[in-house]
């Protein structure tokens, strides 16, 4: 893959028109508004468009037929929220070989308000083994992934407050942000208690939200409307999709393969980055992958969300747009890291502009640390 | 009952067709001991599962067989509360029927 580094540019991204509450939004509308706002981003037409790459509910057959476009070249991998992470990578090859000229990478998901959804997922090993004991939802999932790790590492119930009280600071600097106040570990701490380790603040909001990324290949990006962000590196894995079946728990394999693969094809290491997207469903999530991807020891994680490091004005900025915690979470938001990695390229992000970020990691989970998506961002080649 | 590879011996859990381990389809039923420690846990304050019926708070447990594979279940007869279940505390299955066709494997401290 090496050869394929900085071979494709991200060329346009954008959410929906909206993004928060919106009952009267439909999930596929959110799609469309979001890959229209993404492709005019870009300042190419919707007809430029030949490559359709979506995860979730909606094929991208369906998108192209909205769209009105007959795509020469689809992909609908869905392995988590991480997986239109993994499509950066899977597009960063069909343009390569040309499959196809103009991809988009789209999410829409009514994850609040179920507008034009419909319910259903894959339950056949979780509905034995897991449902009746109680299990349902991601907390009752990765707060297995929590607790052991407190107990293998000392981590604390402080510690994961950080988390969310950094990427508050954050979010406090996004116009876009649901939550725009400052918290303390106090005001996670006393937060209403859910699922042990976990209280209200330490897990993502709930929103409707759609998102979508436009890329091209290099040659041909440098005629768009704004500055190319390269695609330096691309990563992804799977490990497992029950959490009773993840080997090194709580460390991840998938997230350590994912980032190996993006940072041999990028030809960089841990050092170089200066602005990380991490995908935090809980607080507990960006230690737990800056350790499975090498950036520090087991347990050692957490330490990046004190003052000075991660947060505002800090040395490492981690997860600048507000995250899943306090931006936007429809559900799977791998979308919405990558969108932010390439403004903050850009140098379009107003008060929370991370100054002369030349390199963006961006890495996301799907399900329980089951998926990892990696891909490294430049606006240098 | 835990299925094992006849092959490599290994015991893992979920059943299926094949050794997730050496991929061999020589695969068998032992008896499990039904001892184990506690991986992890949660402490669930509401239930997250309209079905379950059981009130809160109760405990979430993942726990490691003695035979090697982890599993999830409920740990039982212990207050559940953070400063009393630990990770590595040994446990033992209880047997619980729900119906004549469903009897569920929970797991309470060992004696
Ligand atoms: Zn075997």
């Amino acid at each position: 893959m090496k050869e394929l580094s900085n071979s494709v540019a991200i060329v346009g991204v954008d959410e929906s028109d909206e993004i928060g509450t919106l009952p009267n939004v439909s999930q596929l509308s959110l799609h469309l508004q979001a890959i229209h706002n993404a492709v005019m981003d870009a300042g190419l037409k919707i007809s430029d468009v030949d490559g359709i790459f979506t995860a979730g509910q909606h094929s991208p057959a369906l998108l192209g037929e909205a769209l009105g476009i007959t795509p020469r070249y689809v992909d609908g991998t869905t392995v988590g929220g991480c997986s239109f992470i993994i499509m950066v990578g899977h597009a960063l090859v069909a343009l390569h070989h040309g499959l196809c000229d103009v991809a988009v990478v789209s999410h829409g998901e009514s994850g609040k308000s179920g507008t034009g959804v419909t319910r259903s997922r894959d339950t056949s090993l979780s509905g034995q083994f897991e449902t009746p004991y109680g299990f349902g939802g991601a907390a009752t999932n990765f707060g297995m992934i929590t607790t052991r790790h407190m107990h293998d590492y000392g981590t604390t119930l402080e510690d994961w407050a950080q988390v969310a009280v950094s990427t508050r600071a954050w979010a406090c600097l996004n116009p876009k942000a649901k939550f725009r106040e400052p918290i303390t570990v106090q005001d996670v701490l006393d937060s209403r208690a859910l699922i042990y380790p976990f209280n209200l603040l330490n897990i993502c909001l709930v929103t409707d939200a759609g998102g979508a990324v436009v890329l091209t290949r290099a040659d041909r990006a440098k005629d768009c409307a704004k500055k190319p962000i390269y695609v330096r590196g691309a990563g992804e894995a799977t490990e497992h999709t029950l959490v009773t079946n993840m080997r090194d728990l709580p460390l991840s394999r998938s997230t350590k393969n994912s980032g190996h693969k993006a940072f041999e094809m990028a030809g960089v290491t841990h050092s170089d980055f200066d602005h990380i997207m991490l995908y935090d469903a809980f607080t507990s999530g960006p230690p737990i992958m800056l350790e499975s991807l090498g950036f520090c020891a087991p347990g050692e994680g957490v330490s990046f969300f004190q003052d000075g490091n991660s947060t505002p004005g800090g040395s490492l900025p981690i997860n600048t747009n507000g995250g899943g915690l306090s931006y936007t979470h429809s559900g799977m938001y791998g979308i919405f890291p990558i969108i932010e990695a390439v403004r903050q390229q850009r140098g379009e992000c107003g008060d929370r502009q991370v100054p002369g970020a030349k390199l963006s990691l961006v890495n996301g989970m799907g399900g329980m640390l089951s998926a990892a998506g990696t891909i490294i961002l430049s606006h240098e080649t | 009952m835990l299925p094992k590879c006849g092959d490599c011996g290994t015991a893992f859990f979920y059943p299926r067709i094949l050794c997730p381990h050496c991929h061999s389809r020589n695969v068998g039923w032992i008896q499990a001991s039904g001892k184990g420690k506690l991986y992890s846990f949660e402490i669930a304050y509401r239930t997250f599962n309209p079905a379950f019926k059981v009130e809160a708070p109760f405990i979430l447990a993942m726990v490691e067989l003695e035979e090697g594979p982890r599993m999830m279940s409920n740990l039982i007869n212990i207050e559940p509360d953070p400063s009393v279940v630990k990770c590595d505390m040994a446990v033992e299955v209880v047997f619980e029927k729900q119906t004549d066709e469903v009897t569920l494997a929970l797991f309470q401290p060992a004696r």
